[in-house]
């Protein structure tokens, strides 16, 4: 059995949902699947989604939720299991280029993430990219995507779009600036069940 | 990104304009006029602005002929919040839309709120990059949106009204017909969809003064047939999901955290809010409870304590004493 949560204030969140039902179908493991918006069930989980969204508006909503500190120290304390996906992703970055006033992230992954570097939404697109210890290409879905500029310490570097960094791991942490969330491709969410039961 | 060749990425794809809607759910879309507005819309919790030159409220007091806002206006809000940035053109002038993509607005809303260009077609939203949302009052309108080339659907409500009473009519009209949808055989969705293209027909004749066979290009390039056989394809879709396949957000009326929260429990992805916050006593902390109140959309209790001490809401107008329905603009 495992317990999944989904950060539920804002964004991709039935669609992490469908997708990681169709993973656990697939590896036929027993799981349930929480979408998160208080503190109480962020404790029964044993690995959190952070979804694709808009990330000040997520932001926002954890602090003033007080979920914060609980995820942060779940993470220091626990090893909890993470992904974060776009948004996720410049939640989960210890640095970032440029950033807003007021934004209350988690800070736990040993990387810079360069916000909507690619552009604004026109820019955004479709490319298979290539993944550490994957097969076949992934169908990658950029959408006014982060980038992340560079990575220290325990921070390992899974995937780039030429020389620009779009996925990373770091332990248990899963970090990346598209959304596998928006395709069939369920590769990306078996690795980090994976993650969470090793 | 300099050492990204973007030439050669695929831009502007389905999956990437309905994906970018759907990045927006669980959200609320702010309008705002100025960058100083949308600073505070960005700082309430906002997942984007609407940039304008008069909210729906004072379009409707003013009167004129309402248009696009002043590419300045929408330029100065993109270079003062890092969230998207939305604006709107006129139903059907496709030029206007051609000029908001060209400036790098994240999403073009073709708009009943402003004064409509094309007395017979709406634009065919497939041939821009950027994205579109398109307000409807029915499924059939929504359905119709969507085969244009629309990536989400709003209620159109009735805007600058702060009357919430359209906006629920609306979605009701969308959900109910969703679920007689959903019970419905292949038979009786092809006379639906026969139904749906009907306005397209209609431009047809009068523009003409023929009739329509399967081969007569009702919009575009895309022959009677085609269309058809599309919009058929659409509503097996919806049967197959029992819902809409774009994110559908409410709009037209919204003026308080309970407004927003009975739009989700009705179905809503997510809310637009026009005048209701700027129009309002105190519009940072009315936005800012509006924000919360679409998270928590069920729960009760937060909803009431959002609630608590906004000061005066936007005064707002009843439906009957209108003197111009913006609803009835597009087709």
């Amino acid at each position: 059995m495992v317990d999944i949560g989904i950060l539920g204030v804002q964004g991709a969140i039935s669609e992490h949902k469908a997708i990681m039902e169709k993973t656990l179908k697939e590896l036929e493991i027993n799981g349930r699947i929480y979408i998160i918006k208080d503190r109480d069930t962020l404790n029964k989980i044993d690995g959190l989604i952070i979804p694709g969204g808009e990330s000040t508006t997520i932001s926002k909503m954890i602090y003033r939720l007080k979920l914060l500190e609980i995820i942060i120290d779940r993470i220091e304390d626990e090893d909890l299991a993470v992904m974060g996906t776009c948004a996720g992703c410049i939640i989960l970055a210890k640095k970032i280029v440029d950033p807003v006033e007021n934004l209350h992230l988690i800070s736990v992954i040993d990387m810079e993430v360069h916000r909507n570097a690619f552009g604004r939404q026109r820019e955004s697109f479709e490319q298979f990219v290539n993944i550490k210890n994957f097969e076949k290409p992934f169908p990658a879905v950029f959408i006014r995507a982060p980038i992340i500029t560079r990575t220290w310490g325990n921070c390992k570097i899974l995937s780039r779009i030429d020389d620009s960094i779009i996925m990373v791991q770091q332990d248990k942490l899963l970090a990346m600036s598209f959304h596998p969330e928006l395709t069939d491709d369920t590769r990306i969410h078996r690795y980090f069940i994976n993650l969470i039961k090793n | 990104m300099k050492n990204v060749d973007l030439s050669k990425l695929r831009h502007g794809t389905t999956l990437i304009k309905r994906g970018f809607a759907k990045m927006q759910k669980g959200g609320v879309i702010m309008d705002v006029t100025t960058p100083e507005q949308a600073a505070i819309a960005e700082e309430s919790g906002a997942v984007a602005v609407m940039a304008l030159e008069r909210v729906p409220a004072d379009i409707r007091k003013e009167g004129g002929v309402a248009r696009m806002a002043d590419p300045q206006v929408i330029q100065n809000i993109m270079d003062t919040v890092s969230i998207p940035v939305m604006a709107k053109a006129r139903i059907g002038h496709f030029v206007e839309a051609q000029a908001l993509e060209a400036i790098g607005v994240d999403m073009i809303d073709e708009s009943e709120v402003l004064t409509p260009a094309d007395p017979f077609y709406h634009v065919e939203k497939r041939l821009f990059t950027v994205p579109f949302v398109c307000g409807c009052r029915s499924l059939g309108e929504a359905v119709r949106r969507i085969w244009e080339g629309a990536a989400m659907i709003r209620t159109k409500g009735e805007a600058g009204t702060g009357n919430i009473i359209e906006a629920v009519r609306h979605q009701r009209m969308v959900s109910t017909m969703i679920k007689m949808v959903s019970e419905t055989d292949d038979e009786g969705l092809e006379k639906l969809s026969g139904e749906y293209i009907q306005s397209y027909v209609d431009a047809f004749k009068t523009l003409t003064n023929q009739d329509v066979t399967k081969d007569t290009r009702i919009f575009g390039d895309y022959t009677y047939e085609t269309v058809k056989e599309e919009i058929f394809e659409i509503l097996k879709e919806i049967q197959k999901i029992n819902r809409l396949p774009v994110v559908n957000f409410a709009a037209g009326g919204i003026a308080t955290p309970a407004d927003a929260a009975i739009m989700m429990q009705l179905g809503s992805d997510g809310v637009f809010v026009g005048s209701g916050i700027f129009k309002s006593e105190n519009p940072a902390e009315r936005a800012r409870a509006i924000v919360e109140a679409v998270t928590h959309y069920d729960d009760p209790k937060v909803i009431a304590e959002v609630s608590k001490n906004l000061g005066e809401a936007m005064r707002g107008i009843e439906i009957e004493n209108l003197t111009q329905h913006l609803q009835e603009r597009g087709w």
